[in-house]
C-alpha cells in the first residue's frame, strides 16, 4: 500500500505567542515548532498500515525551509521518503493554497491513500484536506477514528472501511473506494517515538524538494490579528499559590456558594 | 441573498442552524434556507417559522442518509440556481465534511469556524479563531461569489432568530441526484458501548487537561475531586493517552455538562472543549499561562501552577 501523509510544521504549545509588527501574523523568526498534533496520529496510522499491508510511506510537507525539521522526524519515525514544496510564502498560505502545493506535489505519486491531520494547531481552517481530496479527484471522509483497508494487492475492488467521528459520542462507519484521502482525528491510536536507530537511517532517506506551483489568487486574506476580547469578568484571585488557594476557596463558599 | 442551509438528521433540526439563521439575519439582506434529505418536510416546515424570504427544500432518496459527495452534488445545483452572495452554515462536522469539497469544486472561498462579523464596505469581514484559539484574526473573503461561511457553534444565539409575521414560503427544488456518482458508501450511526459515567448530571467536576503532565498526576486531581464532592473529568488528549477512560471527556466528541462547579486544571479552553461546559453556574479555572482562552469562560481564574495550587486547595477544604 502507498500511502501519502501531509504533515505541517506549527509552533509548539508551550510557545509565548506574539504578534508581528503588521498584525498580521504571529513573531515565529525564533519559535520553536513542532509536529502539528493530528498529523503525528496521521503517520503514525500510516506506518501501522505498512506494517500491515507492506508498501511505502511518504510523507509530503509544504513550507519554509524550516519545515525539514518535522521532515526529518517523521522519517527518524519509520517514513521511507519525503516531498517538500519549499516556498515560504507557503507558512501562511491560505488553505487553497497550501492544497494545491500538496496537490502539486502528490499527482506524480502512484498512491492508495492519502492521510492528512484534520486541522491544523496554527490556521484552524479545517479544509486542507478535503480541498486536496477535490483537486485529486478522490473520494474522502473526514475526523477517522479506525482504519480497515483491504489489500491492495488482491486485486480488483480496492476500498478502505473507516469509522467517522460524529458529534456527541456518535460514530459511523463508511466504506470508500481507493485511493481515497481521509482525515485522522488525534486519539485514533497511540504514537511511537523515534529511536535512536530512526534517526540515523533517517539521515540517508530521501528528502524530494518540489517546486511549489503559480501560486493562484488567494481565497481568503488576514488582515488583523490581535489577542480575543473576553466574554465574562473574570474574577482574578492574586497571590502566592496558598493564599490564592485559601481565598478561592473562601470565594466559592461564600460567594458563589457552589461547595 | 444569503443560502442558509440548516442540518438535520433523521429528520430533527439541528439546533446549530436557528444561530445560523440568526447569524444571517443579522448580517441584513434577504435570507433563505435550503433543507436537504429525504422526508423532510416537517424539518422544512419548522424553519419557515423564521423570518426568511423562502425555505427551499431539496428532498432525494440518495440524501436519506449524508454524505459527502451527495452534499456537495446538490448544493452545487442549488448554489447554481440561486446565486446567493454567502452560503452560511453551521461549522459542524458534517459541515467540515463537504464544505470545503463544496467550495473547492466551484473555486470559491471558505471561512471556517467564523464567531462574528463586521461590515467592510460592501463586503463582511469575519473573526475567527487562530493558534487554538489563543489569538483572533480578521479575515476578509476573496474572488467571486458566493463566499461560503462556517459559524462556530454558540457564537449566535438560537432564540435571536426573527420569526415571521407567517411561515415563510416552502419550495420544492427539483434538482436530481446522480446516486451512482456517491463513492461514500455509509452505514447507520451508532453510539460506542453504554457509558459508565454520566456526567450531566454531576453537581460538581473537576476536569484535568494536559498542564496535568503526567498519568501518575491524575491522583492529584482526584484528591481535589473528592475533596470538593466532584466527579473526575477530562480534555481530549488525557482520554487520548488512556490517561483517563473515554467516558471522562467533555467536549464537542465528549459529553456536554453543565454542573453548579467546574474546575478547570491546566486545560487551555479550546472551542471543542468550552462547548461542552460552559454552561456551567461557576467555572473556575486554574493555568500557568494568564492569557489562556479558558479564562476567557471563567469566572474565577488562578494563574498559577496547578502542583502548588491544587495542594494548597485540598488542605483550605479539608
Ligand atoms: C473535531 C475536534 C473535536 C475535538 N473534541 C474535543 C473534545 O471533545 N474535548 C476536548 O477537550 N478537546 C477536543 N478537541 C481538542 C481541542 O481542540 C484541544 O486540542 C484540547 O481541548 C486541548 O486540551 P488541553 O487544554 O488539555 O491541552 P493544551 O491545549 O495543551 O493545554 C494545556 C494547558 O495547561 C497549562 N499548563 C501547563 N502546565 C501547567 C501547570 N503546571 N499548571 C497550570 N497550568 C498548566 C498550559 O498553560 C495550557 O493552557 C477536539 C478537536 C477537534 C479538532
Ligand atoms: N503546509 C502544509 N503542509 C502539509 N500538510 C498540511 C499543510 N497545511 C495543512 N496540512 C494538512 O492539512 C490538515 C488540515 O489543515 P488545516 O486545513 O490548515 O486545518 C493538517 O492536519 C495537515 O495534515
Amino acid at each position: 500500500m502507498h500511502i501519502v501523509v501531509c504533515i505541517k510544521q506549527v509552533v509548539t504549545r508551550e510557545w509565548q505567542l506574539r504578534v508581528n509588527d503588521q498584525k498580521t501574523w504571529i513573531r515565529d523568526q525564533d519559535a520553536s515548532f513542532e509536529l502539528n498534533e493530528p498529523d503525528a496520529y496521521a503517520l503514525e496510522e500510516a506506518l501501522r498500515l505498512k506494517e500491515k499491508h507492506g508498501g511505502e510511506v511518504i510523507v509530503c510537507s509544504a513550507g519554509p525551509a524550516r519545515a525539514a525539521q518535522v521532515i526529518r522526524e517523521a522519517l527518524a519515525r519509520g517514513a521511507d521518503r519525503a516531498l517538500h514544496v519549499e516556498s515560504d510564502a507557503l507558512a501562511t498560505a491560505d488553505a487553497s493554497t497550501v492544497a494545491a502545493a500538496l496537490a502539486a506535489a502528490i499527482r506524480g505519486e502512484q498512491v492508495d491513500l492519502v492521510l492528512t491531520g484534520l486541522q491544523s494547531d496554527d490556521q484552524g481552517f479545517g479544509q486542507v484536506g478535503v480541498i486536496l481530496a477535490e483537486m485529486l479527484g478522490m473520494p474522502h471522509a473526514t475526523i477517522i477514528m479506525e482504519v480497515q483497508a483491504s489489500d491492495p494487492s488482491t486485486g480488483s475492488g480496492q476500498a478502505v472501511r473507516v469509522k467517522r467521528e460524529l458529534e456527541g459520542g456518535w460514530f459511523q462507519w463508511m466504506t470508500l473506494p481507493m485511493p481515497a484521502l481521509l482525515t485522522i482525528q488525534s486519539g485514533i491510536n497511540q504514537l511511537r517515538y523515534a529511536t535512536l536507530k530512526g534517526i540515523m537511517a533517517a539521515k540517508k532517506k530521501e528528502i524530494r524538494k518540489v517546486a511549489a506551483p503559480d501560486a493562484a489568487q488567494p481565497l481568503q486574506r488576514i488582515t488583523a490579528i490581535a489577542v480575543p476580547e473576553k466574554g465574562k469578568q473574570t474574577q482574578m484571585i492574586p497571590g502566592t499559590a496558598p493564599d490564592a488557594a485559601k481565598e478561592l476557596v473562601r470565594r466559592l463558599r461564600e460567594e458563589a456558594r457552589v461547595l | 441573498m444569503r443560502l442558509v442551509v440548516a442540518e438535520q438528521r433523521d429528520g430533527q433540526l439541528n439546533r446549530a442552524a436557528w444561530e445560523t439563521i440568526a447569524a444571517a439575519q443579522q448580517a441584513g439582506g434577504p435570507v433563505k434556507i435550503a433543507v436537504l434529505g429525504s422526508g423532510v418536510d416537517a424539518v422544512a416546515a419548522e424553519v419557515a417559522a423564521a423570518e426568511a424570504d423562502e425555505v427551499i427544500v431539496v428532498d432525494d432518496p440518495a440524501l436519506k442518509m449524508y454524505t459527502a459527495d451527495g452534499f456537495v452534488q446538490a448544493l452545487q445545483q442549488v448554489v447554481a440556481a440561486e446565486s446567493p452572495s454567502q452560503v452560511f452554515l453551521p461549522h459542524t462536522y458534517q459541515t467540515r465534511d463537504f464544505a470545503p469539497a463544496l467550495a473547492a469544486r466551484l473555486q470559491r472561498a471558505l471561512v471556517t469556524d467564523v464567531v462574528s462579523f463586521e461590515r467592510a464596505g460592501d463586503a463582511l469581514s469575519y473573526a475567527r479563531p487562530v493558534f487554538q484559539g489563543k489569538l483572533q484574526a480578521q479575515v476578509v473573503a476573496e474572488g467571486p461569489s458566493p463566499h461560503f461561511v462556517t459559524w462556530q457553534i454558540g457564537a449566535y444565539r438560537a432564540d435571536a432568530v426573527k420569526r415571521g409575521a407567517s411561515a415563510a414560503p416552502v419550495r420544492k427544488a427539483s434538482i436530481a441526484i446522480d446516486a451512482s456518482a456517491i463513492r461514500q458508501r455509509v452505514e447507520e450511526p451508532f453510539k460506542e458501548a453504554k457509558q459508565a459515567v454520566d456526567l450531566s448530571q454531576a453537581e460538581r467536576i473537576v476536569a484535568v487537561g494536559r498542564g496535568i503532565k503526567g498519568q501518575e498526576h491524575i491522583d492529584l486531581a482526584r484528591q481535589l475531586a473528592q475533596a470538593m464532592g466532584a466527579e473526575l473529568a477530562a480534555s481530549r488528549p488525557i482520554c487520548d493517552a488512556g490517561w483517563l477512560p473515554m467516558d471522562r471527556q467533555i467536549g464537542s466528541s465528549g459529553q456536554t455538562v453543565a454542573p453548579k462547579l467546574y474546575v478547570a486544571l491546566g486545560i487551555s479552553g479550546a472551542i471543542q472543549h468550552l462547548v461542552g461546559m460552559k454552561g456551567a453556574r461557576t467555572i473556575v479555572a486554574i493555568n500557568k499561562d494568564a492569557e489562556a482562552p479558558i479564562f476567557e469562560v471563567a469566572d474565577y481564574g488562578v494563574v498559577g501552577d496547578l502542583f502548588e495550587v491544587v495542594p494548597a486547595m485540598i488542605a483550605a477544604l479539608g
